[in-house]
């Protein structure tokens, strides 16, 4: 095992169902990323963000459609692409929840927690495949890769079809 | 998990012990057809006991800001109850800490819905 390119792939159908399915994934991959209880509830809270926002925005709940994950272990960091099919969304026009007038709106605090979790956080358009969100938890460069979960290279599922 | 919830009537107040999942589709669904109906029966004073609240996501705190909201806008008042570190971190960062009245001893919540209502 390479701890530095430990990779973990999965294409999962865009059903709400399959958003506990990448938090599990997301738990495993933190904890062997050696971080502690607090920040993997915080990497799996922003990957079941971006799994719902992926699911019911990016693909409109269309099961035919799916969403690609991929977590990658860095020396220094984790990091998480989640790609789905749809078109995308402008950053910019994402109104901020901790203003007076949105502190009461239903809706509107995923991004804000994401980007609360994770250190880093940015999203893509992929010419002709959809929209791709990164997000990176940066690690204590004292803290080794638990063996276990992560232990080959690259894993790979898919569940689609 | 999915959501689940007992309710019980103390005094005035309509106590929900809600445990499990407050997440998109279900779990919001749940929540807001029993405050929905507990207003229907005229029951505008709710306590909701989040001690076994095993997740609560974005969609979840909005559901729970649209039962705070909806249950003012008929005259009455939800309030929460025994919230999880987790729980309670969420509602610090989104700012709604400050907005919903917390407790952590169900005889005192219960109480503050009486003086609330002879004030």
């Amino acid at each position: 095992m390479n701890p530095e390119s430990n990779v973990v792939e999965v294409t999962l159908e865009s059903d709400l169902k399959n958003v506990e399915v990448a938090e599990e994934i997301s738990l495993r991959v933190a904890s062997t990323a050696g971080f502690g209880e607090e920040d993997q509830h915080r990497i799996e809270m922003a990957v079941h963000e971006s799994m719902i926002n992926a699911i019911w925005h990016g693909n409109k709940n269309d099961h035919s459609k799916s969403v690609w994950l991929r977590f990658q272990i860095h020396r220094d960091r984790l990091e998480i692409r989640i790609r789905d099919q749809g078109k995308g969304f402008d950053l910019k026009h994402i109104p901020d929840p901790l203003a007076d007038e949105n502190l009461l709106n239903v809706s509107g605090r995923g991004i804000f927690l994401i980007r609360s979790f994770m250190d880093e956080f940015r999203v893509e358009q992929i010419a002709g495949a959809g929209t791709e969100v990164t997000m990176v938890k940066l690690r204590d460069p004292g803290i080794q890769t638990k063996q276990g979960g992560t232990d080959r290279e690259h894993e790979s599922h898919n569940t689609t079809g | 998990m999915s959501m689940k919830a007992t309710i019980r009537q103390v005094d005035s107040v309509t106590v929900v012990d809600v445990s499990g999942r407050i997440t998109l589709g279900e779990g919001c669904m749940q929540l807001r057809e029993l405050i929905r109906d507990q207003l229907s029966k005229g029951n505008k004073k709710i306590l909701l006991n989040l001690a076994d609240v095993t997740y609560i996501d974005s969609s979840g705190i909005g559901e729970l800001v649209s039962g705070f909201t909806g249950v003012a806008k008929q005259g009455g008042s939800l309030k929460l109850l025994n919230l999880t570190k987790k729980v309670h971190d969420l509602l610090q960062i989104t700012k709604l800490y400050t907005v919903f009245d917390i407790h952590d001893d169900e005889a005192r919540a219960i109480g503050s819905f009486e003086k609330a209502s002879t004030a």
